[in-house]
């Protein structure tokens, strides 16, 4: 074969290749790649969506470091949440997958009761909690008092604000539960059975058969944890404005974060100065820390998730 | 997959590498240009044409006032169609306003006074100067001046007043009968010792507070506070003064002391988280649980639909003791309206425009409508305006010379909600040191004015 055929070939070959890609390449690039671009480079401009963007260099990112003083709240809050309510939701839904697995009467209506509260809308699930912890008015914080333990102040309380936002995720943590369940009925019997006839304790055989078999689901459940959790914008929204009373009047000012910027989370600050103060350069640097952030804790992740597929893949 | 076939993969070219980084960059260069606030009034304000016409109002009874009006307005110029869209917020307005098109708006309205200098700096709003002296609007003689002064920026008039708001003190007469109490309070001194002779106690809450002073407490916020002190936000310079003028450091030690007198900060806020919401039926003083109210003169109307079962007394705030003079005066802010720079309908769109802030006809009847403050001197003496006793309250504060509102900014109301933040720490007790954190405070304010900037 001449060179000239070769190349042809390998010219048609990259050619078809590329037709097979291009509805991947055109998404990708539409959706991922341009606003990566745009993103940095609106994070080194000066812009408020109306005239040119003017350059500013490393002036945003140093306004959002050094200045902007919800930006460190909103991190150490997001990073809160990403560390104790991403492994609360995975060790409760594994609990509850674990569960829900073992009952033997009336398996369809628990399944079904632990799910449903995952399909309610975010934010008719936030004002129910804040609702029902409203130390006020709430029927948990009535029942405390009435037990004569103390009551917290939940969604008005610093302190308290983060861990109800948890028992809210917690609440709806339906979703792992389906994941978790499917992948634990997917663990073959007889390697159960193989272990307890090496005398293997429920603890052992839980630790060395169950976990190995549905580890690369229990990184999964990880990961996507995290990503949504870095993205967790709704119910911290809706919880602080609704928990601080100011629910919009005339001219308002909104307050986000309340009680004290602890429900500040990184995506209200993309949205408090992309879309309310109109500083696109800013908005564009929280959303690059964001990024970085993902894509951290994802390799992270991913590289230890390499020996637990190994593991799990085991015969 | 075999290691030769994936070899076989072609690998872009550097060609292809800077022809995907070419087009990137023509697509940022055009996305750069979208919303661009340049344009110009050439059409003929006498073709037939139709216009959008943006607003915020979205309780049935205020749409219903609002269209009255632009069924007048098209009766008057048959040739223009008025689209109106309600319930729109800023979010709103700002997002459609910058991403321009056929479909957006070509009169719009917003009820944050405060963001007047986002809207004038940024040319979100038409400069409305060219059409003003076009139709020879002599807007001193018109407007009352805190309406005229929080509708421009630095000489930029981009929006009039539609109507507006004044805010005074509810107080509960019964209460006050009860309590011995014969006359509203006029000076802080005195608002003090009304507040905890009206506060009843209960276990460890309140059967009635006298006064919700904390800054969550609905209206109760710094700068509707702020207003009854004599006070300057920026120096000449246009740098933040709130560390410098006393009156900051007055107000913030008077509400601190009168949340102490009150109970606390933390027994308050429990008594707050039993309210119910600002524009229901269970607003706490509309319930009784609290006897003494910030609010705007809307509030008149509210609790009398609400049925109250207490007669309802109106005064202005007080005042410091050494300001008695100024006593009448209050916080006032409204809604305001311009023109969309993208409009293709300019002319047409301030014929809208005059006709809904200057038309004494149109003024008053929504006024009455809405029950708001009308926004011109013709309209605030006209005989058609329903006024009762309560509401003339607030018809005289809009009228006071010293009664006044936040100055406009380059980035909003940014300003007034950090300086409100502040006064969320001191009144907790998180930040002890006034001082130091107003000087802190002054320094993020401008930090973000330059950022805005």
């Amino acid at each position: 074969m001449s060179a000239h055929t070769l190349r042809a070939k390998r010219r048609r070959s990259a050619l078809r290749t590329a037709a097979f890609l291009s509805p991947w390449l055109v998404g990708f690039g539409v959706f991922f790649a341009y606003p990566l671009v745009s993103t940095v480079y609106f994070s080194l401009m000066k812009y408020d969506g109306f005239g040119t963007p003017v350059f500013r260099g490393p002036g945003n990112w140093a306004y959002v470091f050094q200045d902007y003083p919800l930006f460190w709240p909103a991190l150490r809050n997001t990073l809160w949440l990403v560390l104790v309510m991403v492994t609360c939701r995975v060790l409760f839904g594994l609990g509850i997958g674990l569960l829900v697995t073992r009952i033997r009467t009336g398996t369809g209506v628990f399944r079904t009761l632990f799910y449903l509260p995952y399909l309610a809308p975010p934010v008719a699930a936030t004002l129910a909690f804040v609702f029902l912890l409203n130390p006020g008015t709430g029927p948990v914080d009535s029942v405390l008092e009435g037990l004569g333990l103390p009551a917290p102040g939940w969604f008005t309380d610093p302190a308290w604000s983060k861990p109800a936002l948890t028992a809210l995720a917690l609440w709806g943590v339906g979703d792992l539960m389906v994941i978790f369940m499917a992948a634990l009925l997917d663990v073959p019997r007889e390697q159960y059975e193989a272990a307890e006839l090496d005398g293997a304790s429920p603890w052992q055989r839980f630790r060395f058969v169950t976990l190995p078999n549905i580890s690369p689901i229990v990184m999964f459940a990880v990961v996507t944890g995290v990503i949504q959790t870095m993205q967790y914008y709704t119910q911290p929204l809706v919880a602080g404005k609704v928990a601080s009373g100011i629910i919009g009047g005339s001219g308002q000012q909104f307050e986000p974060g309340y009680p004290d910027k602890s429900t500040l989370t990184l995506p209200q600050l993309v949205y408090n100065l992309g879309f309310q103060r109109f500083d696109y350069g800013s908005a564009s640097v929280v959303a690059l820390v964001l990024f970085a952030l993902a894509m951290a804790f994802t390799a992270l992740l991913m590289r230890r998730r390499g020996g637990l597929i190994q593991a799990g893949d085991r015969p | 997959m075999p290691e030769k076939s994936r070899n076989a993969l072609p690998s872009p070219s550097r060609r292809g590498v800077a022809a995907l980084a070419a087009a990137a960059s023509l697509a940022l260069l055009a996305t750069a240009c979208t919303g661009s606030a340049r344009s110009g009034a050439n059409d003929d304000p006498n073709a037939q044409t139709t216009i959008a016409f943006w607003h915020g109002w979205s309780a049935p009874a205020e749409v219903e006032a609002i269209q009255a009006n632009i069924d007048r307005f098209e009766k008057a110029n048959p040739n223009i169609t008025v689209k109106v869209v309600g319930n729109i917020n800023d979010d709103k307005l700002n997002q459609a306003l910058r991403a321009g098109g056929s479909n957006g708006p070509d009169v719009v309205s917003s009820f944050t006074t405060s963001n007047v200098g986002k809207f004038c700096s940024s040319g979100a709003f038409l400069d409305l100067k060219p059409f003003i002296e076009k139709s020879g609007l002599d807007l001193g003689r018109l407007i009352p001046k805190p309406m005229l002064d929080y509708t421009q920026f630095e000489g930029t008039r981009c929006a009039l007043p539609l109507l507006g708001d004044a805010y005074g003190l509810y107080y509960n007469k019964d209460a006050f009968e009860k309590a011995g109490i014969t006359a509203p309070p006029k000076t802080w001194s005195e608002f003090a010792k009304v507040a905890e002779k009206l506060t009843v106690p209960r276990g460890d809450g309140y059967r009635q507070l006298g006064f919700m002073p904390n800054y969550h407490g609905y209206e109760t916020v710094v700068d509707h506070y702020m207003a009854q002190w004599n006070h300057s936000y920026f120096d000449a310079r246009g740098k933040s003064n709130i560390a410098k003028d006393p009156a900051f450091k007055k107000m913030f030690t008077y509400q601190k002391s009168l949340v102490n007198s009150l109970g606390g900060f933390a027994k308050l806020e429990r008594y707050r988280n039993t309210f119910g919401d600002e524009w229901g039926a269970k607003h706490p003083f509309q319930t009784g649980q609290v006897a003494m109210q910030l609010d705007g003169e809307w509030r008149l109307g509210m609790a009398r639909d609400a049925g109250v079962g207490f007669e309802i007394g109106t005064a202005p705030m007080p005042v410091p003791d050494d300001e008695a003079d100024q006593y009448g005066k209050g916080f006032l802010s409204g809604t305001i309206i311009g023109i969309a720079p993208q409009s293709r309908k300019q002319n047409a769109a301030w014929k809208l425009v005059k006709y809904l802030t200057t038309d004494t006809r149109a003024v008053v009847s929504f006024a009455n409508a809405i029950r708001n403050v009308p926004s011109t001197f013709a309209a605030l003496k006209s005989p058609d305006l329903k006024v009762d006793p309560g509401f003339r309250t607030f018809l005289d504060i809009a009228r006071n010379p010293a009664s006044n509102t936040p100055p406009a900014s380059v980035n909003g109301s940014t300003y007034q909600t950090t300086l409100q933040d502040f006064g969320y720490q001191y009144e907790s007790g998180r930040v002890k040191d006034l001082q130091a954190g107003l000087e802190k405070t002054a320094r993020q304010i401008d930090t973000d004015i330059a950022q805005a900037k």
